[in-house]
């Protein structure tokens, strides 16, 4: 190969880096390890945690410890679809490009819009999209939204609204549910609310989208896609644009990555969507095919005018969305949400005769907050001992919580497991 | 004229049979309740398909065999860094003590996730010769963003951000570029590339001044060139009181030779999908991790993983400068796991192995291909080679045609049209894992397209003949939008 090239080494390959740039000596790294080394060395570390497979688990909060068929890890494992590149190739594409119009179908029927993206990121960067694009809809700068959506999501939004120069308003919750719309005003691009939000309350929908039409600000739902089996659907609700987390339809918690953000939203606004969108069309010979569409809106081709910078998305977490999605089924995916309001309505009884009482009034889906009568996190420490992760102490996100427990009850636990964990709880509390 | 739409591989929609279900899930044993009471409003319809997991094994089995991936064959697409994604990678992220642990549970519940981050940062500060690193951003144009607005965050705490609103980058710079800058609202100004394919420094000069925020430097460039006046681009900018930032993606180019923190650069971004062999996935997840030198370190965003003195992995979220969070948790975490499998082997003794066969895998394409399709710029290439095929032009064949025929050679096309300063580039980036006869028989195969271009260019136009569907209508998929399966309405629901 030197010969062809017409060089004697390597090292005169590297002729146009200026001397003083070159690395010398030796890197202060470890040695290398063979194969067997590194499956020893990755076990070891994974071995000190504490997973749910080792604790039955009540910490939600976003990302849930549901099942997830076989069938996922076998498809997205196959090399065609983990070792492919984005489809800038069609023609050698198409297996993937009908996986994500095939997921586009499915978001969009599940929150009840007209379209979806091929997915974004996370659930929190989705939102702050979202946000973006309502101020470049309605041309205002101002977001409203509720404190009863993810403080990381939250979080998120005040760094993406402080590099675009957008001010963010946050509604104060009225014993956990999002009452008070009087910041909705004529200055206001969007009003965004949790559906169910971060306290597993389902809010009134039908109020906030009043106050965002009378003050013509976009109205956003951030919304757990499991929940959509049974709820009547943001769509439904005239939402103009819902985003949320697809963790867990079927991806692992995994400490929070990689997770996929779903963005859908009302047909008048497909050509400001962020991100990828595949399409169907045909060849010269009036072959079917799918293709990357509604191309000029990316960052390649327009530049510092996209309507984002997202290039890379979340194609393979997409895929592992849609497989399980399929896998269910309506069946499938209804059994799963009505496995877990069952377990969520019993665990709500057991635990607060166990000494918790329930803090927040409102109908809940899958997850509810557990005031006791000790420090929660006092109360988790306890309990993770006994191998129960007793969900999430919210002291640290809300002010006046310190009391209070997170507890979110998927399809997967028990009638036994919950009996235990109120058990536990009830000696805690002693 | 309407097209006639042939059939091709049925959407899981049109297979679908009402009640099957492609898994055995877990059913509650708590007692029932009355959904309505317990939910209010619920929904009326849902619309998903009904298949059996065979039918859905088979449905994907299918839809994968007209798919290309690394495993499938060759993929030299510039820009891209397809490296072969080892299986021990795959292996250790599926690990349950990985895969079922949650970003919000205590972290002395987590040493091994944490001890995990702070190893990945670790290799990558020593790697990259930053003094730290942030794994937070999601994705390479997440982690410019998130540099971007570090720069802007030290900018504002020095007095400077009303002032500092222009970001310079190159006119050869990835279209992420431009596109991040304008997201933490910079004004964006092009600088020139010399007919050396450097960075026209005259130019640079003129616009330097106290407006500019920073320069967006990719090193090697995207014409796969070291930048080699680096240190005096880096002594300039600093000079005008500006920042720079390295566009990370050609990083494969250097691990182990050189390391942009010497370079002069105050941060940059990494894809680890690209340099360090986390899987494309189809177009994500990618993995978007930042280098800072200590100036920018307050200001990254939290919760920061840090060594204490003890070596004992903490979280600090006590940090009053920084910008937030930039993403929910602590980034992909299942890639790091494959980034930090993929360091380990390669460790302090083959780390270089990396950046010299890579490069030396470019140099020889190049070489290979010298007389049917030059070089943009006949100097040393870095780990990819930018060729052009304007000769082809004249005679109606475009890059892309060239590209379009080489499916029908059995390979993926190298990345076209980019940078977009050079006519009918095509950008070929071999990568270090792959094999002498592998290159050979790529170049033969450009060859032999390069004869036909000269007495038969209708081969390369009709080109691909060999795949499901040939060149699909762009144009149509705008026009006449479809993008979602709708269920066919039933009168009466």
């Amino acid at each position: 190969m030197l010969d062809t090239i017409g060089v004697e080494t390597i090292d005169d390959l590297f002729v146009e880096i200026p001397d003083s740039l070159k690395f010398k000596g030796e890197l202060n790294l470890p040695s290398a390890l063979n194969e067997y080394q590194l499956y020893l060395k990755m076990a070891l570390l994974a071995r000190q945690n504490l997973d749910a497979t080792k604790a039955d688990w009540y910490l939600g909060a976003g990302l849930y410890d549901r099942y997830i068929p076989a069938s996922v890890a076998a498809v997205i494992s196959r090399g065609e679809f983990l070792t492919s590149y984005t489809p800038y190739q069609p023609e050698l594409s198409q297996g993937y490009l009908q996986t994500i119009y095939e997921f586009q179908s499915m978001i969009a029927e599940l929150y009840g819009m007209d379209v979806a993206n091929a997915s974004m990121y996370d659930g929190s960067t989705s939102m702050a999209e979202a946000a973006i694009m309502a101020s470049g809809v309605t041309g205002r700068h101002k977001i409203v939204i509720s404190e009863a959506v993810h403080p990381h999501y939250r979080q998120v939004l005040d760094t993406y609204c402080w590099a675009n120069g957008l001010h963010v308003e946050v509604i104060r919750h009225n014993n956990g549910a999002t009452t008070d719309f009087s910041t909705v005003d004529d200055q206001a691009a969007c009003v965004i609310v949790g559906y169910p939000n971060f306290f597993g309350v389902i809010e009134d929908l039908d109020a906030a989208r009043t106050a965002a039409r009378k003050a013509g600000a976009l109205f956003i739902v951030a919304a757990d896609p499991t929940a959509m089996a049974l709820l009547k659907p943001p769509g439904e609700f005239d939402a103009d644009i819902v985003v949320g987390e697809g963790q867990p339809l079927g991806v692992a918690m995994g400490y929070g990555g990689p997770l996929v953000g779903l963005f859908a939203c009302k047909q008048e606004y497909v050509r400001r969507i962020p991100g990828r969108i595949v399409g169907r069309t045909h060849d010269a010979q009036g072959r079917s095919g799918f293709v990357m569409t509604l191309r000029t809106r990316e960052q390649d081709i327009r530049r510092e005018k996209a309507t984002s910078n997202i290039c890379t998305n979340e194609a393979l977490m997409a895929l592992a969305t849609t497989v399980y999605m399929i896998a269910l089924g309506k069946n499938g995916l209804q059994s799963v949400a009505t496995s877990t309001v069952r377990n969520t309505q019993y665990a709500r009884e057991k635990l607060s005769s166990a000494g918790g009482k329930i803090k927040f009034p409102g109908n809940v889906f899958g997850e509810f907050v557990l005031e006791l009568p000790k420090p929660a996190d006092e109360v988790q420490r306890r309990l993770i001992d006994q191998n129960i992760m007793a969900g999430l102490p919210l002291g640290p996100y809300y002010k006046g919580l310190d009391h209070c427990l997170l507890v979110a009850v998927t399809e997967v636990r028990t009638k036994d497991q919950i009996d235990r964990y109120a058990a536990a709880l009830a000696e805690v509390l002693k | 004229m309407p097209h006639k739409l042939v059939p091709q591989p049925k959407l899981i929609f049109e297979k679908s049979s009402p009640g099957r279900v492609g898994c055995n899930l877990p059913v509650a044993d708590t007692p029932e309740v009355d959904l309505k009471k317990a939910l209010g409003p619920t929904r009326q319809s849902l619309h998903l398909p009904e298949v059996s997991e065979l039918e859905l094994i088979r449905h994907f089995t299918n839809l994968s065999h007209i798919n290309y991936g690394i495993e499938t064959g060759f993929y030299p697409l510039g820009s891209c860094t397809m490296k072969y994604n080892p299986k021990i990678n795959e292996r250790t992220a599926m690990i349950p003590g990985f895969t079922h642990i949650h970003p919000m549970q205590p972290a002395d519940t987590v040493p091994g996730a944490l001890e995990v981050l702070a190893q990945v940062q670790e290799f990558l500060c020593e790697i990259c010769g930053f003094d730290s690193i942030c794994l937070q951003p999601l994705a390479g144009a997440h982690g410019e963003l998130t540099c971007l607005m570090l720069i802007r965050a030290y900018h504002e705490s020095r007095g400077e951000g009303a002032t500092r609103r222009v970001v310079l980058a190159p006119d050869s710079a990835h279209g992420t570029n431009p596109a991040s800058a304008a997201m933490v609202g910079y004004t964006v100004k092009t600088i020139p590339t010399d007919a050396s394919g450097g960075c026209d420094m005259a130019a640079l000069t003129t616009a330097l001044d106290e407006t500019v925020a920073a320069f967006m430097v990719t090193n090697p460039s995207t014409l796969g060139l070291f930048e080699t006046q680096i240190e005096e681009i880096c002594r300039l900018v600093h000079e005008a009181g500006g920042q720079v930032f390295c566009d990370g993606a050609n990083m494969n180019a250097m691990v182990g030779t050189t390391r942009p923190g010497d370079h002069g650069f105050d941060c940059m971004h990494l894809n680890l999908h690209k340099t360090f062999s986390t899987p494309h996935g189809g177009g994500g997840p990618g993995c978007g991790a930042i280098g800072l030198k200590a100036h920018l370190e307050p200001f990254q965003p939290v919760p920061v993983v840090i060594r204490n003195k003890e070596g004992k992995v903490e979280l600090d979220d006590r940090r009053p400068h920084s910008i937030g969070r930039v993403s929910a948790y602590f980034g992909q975490f299942l890639m790091e796991v494959r980034a930090l499998t993929y360091l380990s082997a390669y460790g302090k003794e083959r780390m270089a192995d990396i950046s010299r066969h890579a490069v030396l895998n470019a140099n020889y394409v190049k070489a290979r291909l010298k007389d049917v399709l030059p070089a943009a710029h006949d100097r040393p290439c870095m780990h990819e080679c930018v060729l052009t095929a304007q000769e082809y032009k004249k005679g109606g064949v475009r890059a892309l045609d060239i590209s379009k025929r080489l499916i029908d050679y059995g390979f993926h096309p190298p990345t076209n049209y980019f940078p977009l300063i050079v006519p009918e580039a095509i950008m070929i980036e071999p990568t270090e894992t792959e094999c002498k006869e592998t290159l050979d028989a790529f170049c033969d195969a450009l060859i032999a397209i390069c004869e036909e271009a000269r007495t038969n260019p209708d081969l390369l136009h009709d080109a691909p003949t060999t795949q499901i569907v040939g060149r699909l209508d762009e144009a149509s998929a705008v026009k006449n939008l479809d993008v979602r399966w709708r269920a066919p309405q039933k009168v009466g629901v």
